[in-house]
This record gives C-alpha cells, sequence and structure tokens, in this order.
C-alpha cells in the first residue's frame, strides 16, 4: 500500500492542469486525507454516459498497480468495456490479468454478472448452487436479481466487497488485492447503486440479504473507499457532477476527486481570446504572418481563420465557465487531454502516468 | 446572406473588399454578402452560416415536410446525441409552422427545461411562452414523469384497494422506479395518452438516455416478458389453483423455490412478493394490451422516426444499428440527423501544410497570433475531416437513408432561440440572426 501521507505542498490546496488552485477541506478532524492522494482500498469511477469512466478507471488501475502492485479492475454492466479498453477477449466471471503495470503491477480484470453472483452467493452461503440452476431455469434468479433492483445491487457491490477483503497470506500485506478499481454505473443511478442499505430497506429488515448490504456498506467508508466522478467541461455532464456531488454527499458516501476529462488547451492567449470571441483580431496580422509562413493570405482564407478562431474562443468560454462551476464543488480536480486520435492502450498508460504527476493516486 | 452573425464588423470591410478570391471554400458561394445581426450571442454563432452544401449523392432528409404532415415524430439515438435538442427543435418548428404541437421531453437540461416553461414536474403538458403562433399553431411541453406515470396506470386499471395495495408493495415501488425500461416503457404509454386525447396535430417524443437507441423498442417487450413471464405464472399458480398447481408446475422445485427465497430473502420478502404478484395478475391484460397498442401506434401511417447521431463512430454505428432494425420491424424511418457537425471554410488548407506554416512562424519567433490562428484550423480540419469520414461510413452501409447535418454551435443550446437555429439547420433554411 501506499504511504497515506500527503507529499509537501500539498496541504489544504490542489493544483490542476491548467495551474489554478482548489482549496479543499482538509480540516475533518481526525479524518483520512479528503482531497487525495487517495490512498484507498476501493475506488469508484462514476460519471454521465460517454464522459470516459470506463476509460479513467482503467488508467486509474495502471496507476494504482504502477510500482510493483496487484490492482483489480472490475465492471458490473454486463458490456465487456474492460476487456475491449485493453483489447483483450471478453472476461468470463472469473479474474484475469488484463495488463502489466510499470515497476512489476499487475491489473486483473473482472466482469460481475448478477446472476453469477447470486449464484455464488447461494453456494457460498448455502450449498445451493444445483439449487439455483434450477431457480434460473424458472426464471426466479431473472426475478431477483431484475425485479427487485435492490437485491440486484446488492449482490454486485457484494461481489465488489468481498474482492476488496478477500485475504491471501502468500501476500505483503495479506490481502488478495492491493486496490479494487470499480467501473461504475452512471452519475445518475450511483447513489443508488451503492448506497444499498437504503435500498434494500424496504424489502429486507432483516435477513441475509441485509446483512450482505451492511457488509457493503462497511467497506463504503471514506477511510477504505473513494467515489471519484469523471465529466467533461460541458453544461450536462457537468450539471449531473454537480448533483451527483451533492447526492452522493447526502447519503454519506465518500467523495473523491473530479477528473475533467477531454480537455483541451486553448490555443489563444487572453487577450486574443476575447478579441477573437468578439470578432476583433488583427485581420492584417493575421495576413502578414500567414504571408510571412509562405502561405497565400487571400481575405477569405483571413476571414475563414478569424471565423474558427473565434468558434474556439467561444468554446474556450464556455469550458472556463464550466470549469468554474467544478471548482466551485471544492473537491481536487484532476485533468485528462482529448486525444485527438482516440484512445488506445498507449492512452491508458499515457493517462495513468498524468494521474500519478498529478497526485490523483499517490 | 446571414453569415456575418457569425463574423462581424472587423473581418467584414476587409473580407468584402476582397471577396471573390476564395479558391479555398469550394462550397460556399460568395454572393452571401452579410446584413449581419447583433453582436452575435454566443450560443447562435456558426449555424447562421449560409446553409452549407449537402453531400453530393446523400438523399436529403425534408425536415419541413414531415413536420407539416405527420402525426407523431420520434426522436432516437444513443446518450447525449442531442435527441432532447432535436425533439424541442422540430417541435418548436412545426409550432411555429402553424401546427398544434406537444413536446414529450426526458430530462431535459436544466436551461432547457426552464426555456420551455418545465418547471413544475407534474405529469401533463403546459403551453409554452414565447413562441410565434402568427401561423396559428401553439407549442405545449411536458416532462415525463416515469414513477408517476406508472402509478396512474395501476390506477386506472384497478379498484382503489388493489391499487393502494400495489403502490404500497416494496417490490412495486422498486420496478417502478428502477427496473430498467420502465421509462422507455412509460414513455411510450405517454405517447399512448396523449395521442388518445387528439388534442395535437403532432406529438414529437424524445426518447430516455440509453447507451444503446434499440432500447427503447425492447424495453418495453422486455418489461412486458418480464410481467407476463413464466415465473409470475408459477407464482400465480397457488393464489388460482392451490398449492397442487404450485407443486406440479416446479415439480420437485417447489419445497427448494421457498426454501431458498426465505433463506436469502426473508419469510416477509415471499409475502410481499405473492403480494405484488397477485395484484399484477389483475392489470396484465391491460398492460398488455396497451403496450401492444402503442406499439401498433409506432408503426402506424403518420408516424415517423427520427434517428440522431453525433459524428463519432459509437454514435453511427448505433445509428446504423437502429436504422436496420426500423427497417426490419416495418417501422417508418424518417432519417438521419447528424447532430453536431464541424467543417472548415478553408479546408483545402491542410492540416499538415497548416502545421508546417505554424510551426515555420514559431521557429522564428514571429507572428505569435497566425501561429495560433493555424493551429486551430489545423484543429478544426482534422475534426471536419473526421466527422465527414464517419458519415460517409454511414451513407455508404445505408445509402438510401435520407440525413441532414447540423452544425456544433460554439455553445450549449438552452434557449428558444437556440432551438430556432437548430430547427432551422435541420430544414436547411437560412435564418436571420435575432439581435439579443
Ligand atoms: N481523453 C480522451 N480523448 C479522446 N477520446 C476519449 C478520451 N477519453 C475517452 N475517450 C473516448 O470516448 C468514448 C467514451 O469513453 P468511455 O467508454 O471510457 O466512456 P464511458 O463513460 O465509460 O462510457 P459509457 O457510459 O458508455 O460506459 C470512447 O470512445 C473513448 O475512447
Ligand atoms: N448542434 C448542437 N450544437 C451545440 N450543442 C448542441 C447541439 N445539439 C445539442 N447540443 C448540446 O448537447 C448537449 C446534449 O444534448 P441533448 O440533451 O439534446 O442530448 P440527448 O441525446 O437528449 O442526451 P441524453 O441521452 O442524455 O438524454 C446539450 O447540452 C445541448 O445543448
Ligand atoms: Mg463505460
Ligand atoms: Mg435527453
Amino acid at each position: 500500500m501506499p504511504s497515506s501521507v500527503a507529499p509537501t505542498g500539498h496541504a489544504g490546496t490542489v493544483e490542476d492542469v491548467s495551474g489554478r488552485r482548489t482549496v479543499t477541506d482538509d480540516s475533518a478532524p481526525g479524518g483520512p486525507e479528503a482531497d487525495g492522494p487517495w490512498d484507498r482500498r476501493l475506488h469508484i469511477v462514476t460519471g454521465k454516459g460517454g464522459t470516459g469512466k470506463t476509460t479513467i478507471a482503467g488508467a486509474l488501475a495502471v496507476a494504482l498497480a504502477t510500482g510493483g502492485r496487484r490492482v483489480l479492475l472490475t465492471e458490473v454492466e454486463g458490456r465487456q468495456q474492460i476487456a475491449q479498453l485493453f483489447d483483450t477477449p471478453p472476461l468470463p466471471y472469473q479474474e484475469r490479468k488484463v495488463a502489466s503495470a510499470p515497476g512489476g503491477g499487475e491489473v486483473f480484470g473482472l466482469a460481475i454478472d448478477a446472476d453469477e453472483a447470486l449464484l455464488e452467493y447461494l453456494e457460498m452461503f448455502y450449498n445451493l448452487r444445483r439449487a439455483g440452476r434450477a431457480l434460473g431455469r424458472i426464471g426466479a434468479v431473472d426475478f431477483a436479481t431484475t425485479v427487485a433492483p435492490g437485491v440486484r445491487d446488492v449482490l454486485l457491490t457484494g461481489k465488489v466487497k468481498e474482492a476488496v477483503n478477500r485475504p491471501d497470506g502468500t501476500r505483503p500485506g495479506g490481502l488478495a488485492y492491493d486496490a479494487v478499481v470499480l467501473d461504475a454505473p452512471p452519475t445518475g443511478r450511483i447513489t443508488r447503486f451503492l448506497n444499498v442499505t437504503a435500498e434494500v430497506a424496504g424489502l429486507a429488515k432483516v435477513g441475509p440479504i441485509r446483512a450482505q448490504a451492511d457488509s457493503v456498506m462497511a467497506v463504503l467508508r471514506p477511510e477504505r473507499a473513494a467515489v471519484h466522478l469523471v465529466t467533461l467541461l460541458e453544461e450536462m455532464p457537468v450539471q449531473e457532477t454537480v448533483d451527483g456531488v451533492a447526492e452522493l454527499g447526502r447519503a454519506g458516501l465518500p467523495l473523491g476527486g473530479v477528473i475533467v476529462n477531454m480537455a483541451r488547451p486553448p490555443l489563444l492567449k487572453i487577450r486574443e481570446l476575447r478579441l477573437a470571441r468578439r470578432g476583433e483580431l488583427d485581420p492584417e496580422e493575421i495576413a502578414a504572418g500567414i504571408k510571412e509562413a509562405g502561405l497565400e493570405p487571400t481575405p477569405a482564407l483571413v476571414e475563414a481563420l478569424s471565423w474558427e478562431a473565434a468558434q474556439h474562443a467561444d468554446r474556450v468560454a464556455l469550458e472556463r465557465t464550466e470549469r468554474a462551476e467544478i471548482a466551485a464543488l471544492g473537491r481536487p480536480v484532476y485533468e485528462m487531454p482529448l486525444m485527438a486520435d482516440g484512445v488506445d492502450l498507449g492512452t491508458i498508460y499515457r493517462f495513468a502516468e498524468l494521474l500519478r504527476d498529478q497526485q490523483m493516486v499517490g | 446572406m446571414a453569415k456575418a452573425g457569425g463574423r462581424r464588423a472587423a473581418t467584414g470591410a476587409k473580407a468584402k473588399s476582397g471577396a471573390g478570391g476564395s479558391r479555398r471554400s469550394p462550397g460556399r458561394s460568395e454572393s452571401d454578402s452579410s446584413p449581419g445581426g447583433g453582436d452575435g450571442a454566443v450560443p447562435g454563432r456558426g449555424a447562421s452560416h449560409p446553409v452549407r452544401p449537402h453531400p453530393a449523392g446523400v438523399p436529403l432528409l425534408d425536415v419541413d415536410q414531415m413536420l407539416d404532415t405527420e402525426r407523431i415524430v420520434v426522436c432516437c439515438g444513443s446518450g447525449g446525441v442531442g435527441k432532447t435538442t432535436t425533439a424541442a427543435a422540430l417541435a418548436l418548428r412545426a409550432a411555429e409552422r402553424g401546427r398544434s404541437v406537444v413536446v414529450l421531453t426526458i430530462d431535459p437540461a436544466r436551461r432547457l427545461a426552464q426555456a420551455l416553461g418545465l418547471t413544475a414536474l407534474d405529469n401533463i403538458p403546459r403551453e409554452v411562452a414565447g413562441v410565434d403562433s402568427t401561423g396559428g399553431g401553439r407549442l405545449d411541453a411536458m416532462m415525463l414523469d416515469m414513477k408517476r406515470t406508472f402509478d396512474e396506470i395501476v390506477l386506472t386499471h384497478s379498484t382503489p384497494e388493489r391499487a393502494q395495495a400495489l403502490l404500497d408493495n416494496p417490490f412495486y415501488q422498486s420496478m417502478s422506479s428502477s427496473f430498467s425500461g420502465t421509462q422507455e416503457y412509460m414513455a411510450m404509454e405517454k405517447l399512448g395518452q396523449l395521442d388518445a386525447t387528439c388534442e395535437w396535430d403532432l406529438i414529437v417524443v424524445d426518447t430516455p438516455p440509453t447507451r444503446s437507441a434499440l432500447d427503447f423498442l425492447d424495453a418495453p417487450t422486455r418489461l412486458g416478458t418480464f410481467l407476463d413471464g413464466r415465473l409470475l405464472r408459477v407464482l400465480l399458480a397457488p393464489a388460482k389453483a392451490g398449492g397442487r398447481a404450485y407443486a406440479k408446475v416446479l415439480g420437485a422445485g417447489l419445497g427448494m423455490f421457498t426454501r431458498v427465497i426465505t433463506k436469502v430473502l426473508g419469510a416477509q420478502l415471499l409475502t410481499d412478493l405473492s403480494q405484488f404478484v397477485g395484484a399484477l395478475e389483475t392489470m396484465f391484460g391491460g398492460f398488455r394490451a396497451r403496450a401492444e397498442e402503442t406499439y401498433r401506434l409506432l408503426g402506424a401511417p403518420g408516424t415517423s422516426f427520427v434517428v440522431v447521431a453525433t459524428p463519432e463512430a459509437a454514435a453511427l454505428r448505433e445509428a446504423s444499428y437502429f436504422v436496420d432494425r426500423l427497417d426490419a420491424e416495418g417501422m417508418p424511418l424518417a432519417g438521419l440527423v447528424v447532430n453536431r457537425m464541424h467543417h472548415s471554410d478553408a479546408a483545402a488548407l491542410t492540416v499538415e501544410r497548416s502545421l508546417a506554416a505554424a510551426e515555420n512562424l514559431d521557429e522564428h519567433r514571429e507572428h505569435p497570433l497566425a501561429a495560433a490562428v493555424l493551429r486551430i484550423h489545423a484543429e478544426r480540419v482534422r475534426l471536419a475531416s473526421r466527422e465527414a469520414r464517419l458519415r460517409e461510413r454511414f451513407t455508404s452501409a445505408h445509402p438510401d437513408t435520407p440525413l441532414v447535418e447540423v452544425e456544433a454551435l460554439s455553445g450549449d443550446v438552452h434557449d428558444l432561440d437556440g432551438l430556432r437555429v437548430i430547427g432551422a439547420a435541420m430544414a436547411r433554411v437560412e435564418r436571420l440572426e435575432q439581435a439579443g
């Protein structure tokens, strides 16, 4: 496990890529660091659909494994996104090594399936696997895992919890994994998904399901787990992030950092951005520059370029507004750049490095 | 003609003096000098260009024709592509063309919801203020409340006591608020209700943010299959014929079933469960019949599906699946809206040349502004050509699917004016920017 001591220069503020400092609340008496690096056993990655949850979860797993640790990356939506991300064959309901990390680290992947988790649960606790199969045939498993979403979520998070707590005497620290990363359901569903005790309260006041839910909640304590939110600098994802942070907070779930994904660096200076938005960039200066570079500065070209600069500046301004909303959350913010040619395996390692550089991971 | 909304005064003077020299923007007519609107508010900029040429050889989606004649328009597509925006923009445009329209939205962005007056979540349509009604049309809007819609169905299909028992049942509560597919099912249900009132000429339907557009078609069936499933029949058996029928269906499984459920979930749950199933039984017929009715409505003349996608691989792949699926189901596809396309008016200046020029300037530490502008240009051309390639790939797989490209605005779409810009872009008409 990495040391939980924050590096120097880290007290109370976090610097994001753009150099702005976010003040964070470090004053929780006796509590764990509330602002990273996130030395936790369980990392839960959520965000609006399509913002990059899977990509970031993968990068985070590699970052955590760096230096020789063993990390489990899990998904729960039956979409085989981990296999796609690491370019491996579809994962069975079984832990498989999907990647190596620098310094001898290993990342394992697991696609958790609710039906399988139920069968495993039945076997583990009641030695009822065969009975479970029979139930599957009449749809009872479907029923339990579908009609009662609370039950389904308990099964999924229960499996995650099991991996977090799984002992392994042969390893330093005595645990099978040094950390577990969950590529979680999107922001709109995350609180309900994690807040299993509340969710099954209506369904089961006592009994094994309830006990299972309670043991999941025990893992979801701030010193053991953190929920990170991935966002883009766009209206809807930011709105969801703000709502998500509030909701998670109300439910007492442990908040982690915010990862701004697909960030684009401004290509103009601040003053130029302002001028560009007003359509007041000096056309003569642009024309002269273009000519100097050996291109023909027709008015149409200069006009087209000025318009494109204005669009760029509008976009930067919009992103600035959204960034301010994110900063106002008071959470540590990390930024991953937009990759013009999309994400490949190399990107995952590059992002893992960036996460370490930005001290999301110690 | 309205291009100046986007490029204002400063470039205007220069550009006009030299108009005609543009070999670099082959697609654009040079005659479009500009009356120019106010100091282009951020959101509208970009769409106030002259209409871009439609890609050659690709059938064009005739949006106005659809809006003037159809009775139901359903906007589908994968998450975040612009379904809600498109639905609202189409509805507004139809209303301002003189029809009486209702738009059923699902989780619109907050500012858009405000602009549509969707502040009260009461599950009934309300008139939208600020719509130009000189053509005799009007626009009503509502936001779907999934749980409430479900509760209403329960109330209409049952006696008050039975309904209450079901509403109080934890299984029902759990299912009505989070069964995957409930939202889709309820959207269909609401569409059926709105249609039954015959109050509007046109109903525009937004669809829930699913990862796959197909979910919209599949979810109701899934819910139906579930409600109608074998397990439910089994569970219902004892209520009908006593324990013996139960035992017969399950065979030796009976004891085990109860044992497992009791062990895993607790005895109380079993009671709740059979109560839930018993209560649902009385409504089965109603549920099924309604779902089938709405499904028929979707295939009937007067209905059109509009598939929305952004020019990204995943979104267009989903759009592809969806188009094939509609075809297979005999559902009427109007066409594809490729939303948030980027273009460059100077695409002849390639990424490579542009970057080389910028580097050249950087090396000599000269003209930093021009260098920056060239980099912005390179980035944009790269994006635009990738998008065009992806769109072409869709077209080669679906050469007969009409489509229309809608430009990416540089801001969000969050007011009626923004919706008008999108609507005009879909209909491929120029629209003068309104000041303010
Ligand atoms: N920084 C980035 N630059 C460019 N492309 C990115 C970046 N991050 C993610 N992507 C791409 O965006 C798409 C969505 O990313 P990803 O699948 O990680 O998102 P997600 O939130 O897990 O989506 P879903 O909600 O569907 O599970 C993918 O195609 C991915 O390759
Ligand atoms: N042509 C466009 N130019 C710029 N922004 C756009 C455009 N179309 C949509 N948007 C913006 O994109 C965001 C997503 O749009 P919208 O909410 O309509 O998508 P959706 O498909 O309904 O998403 P969901 O699947 O989450 O319901 C909104 O912030 C909207 O303002
Ligand atoms: Mg994902
Ligand atoms: Mg929407």
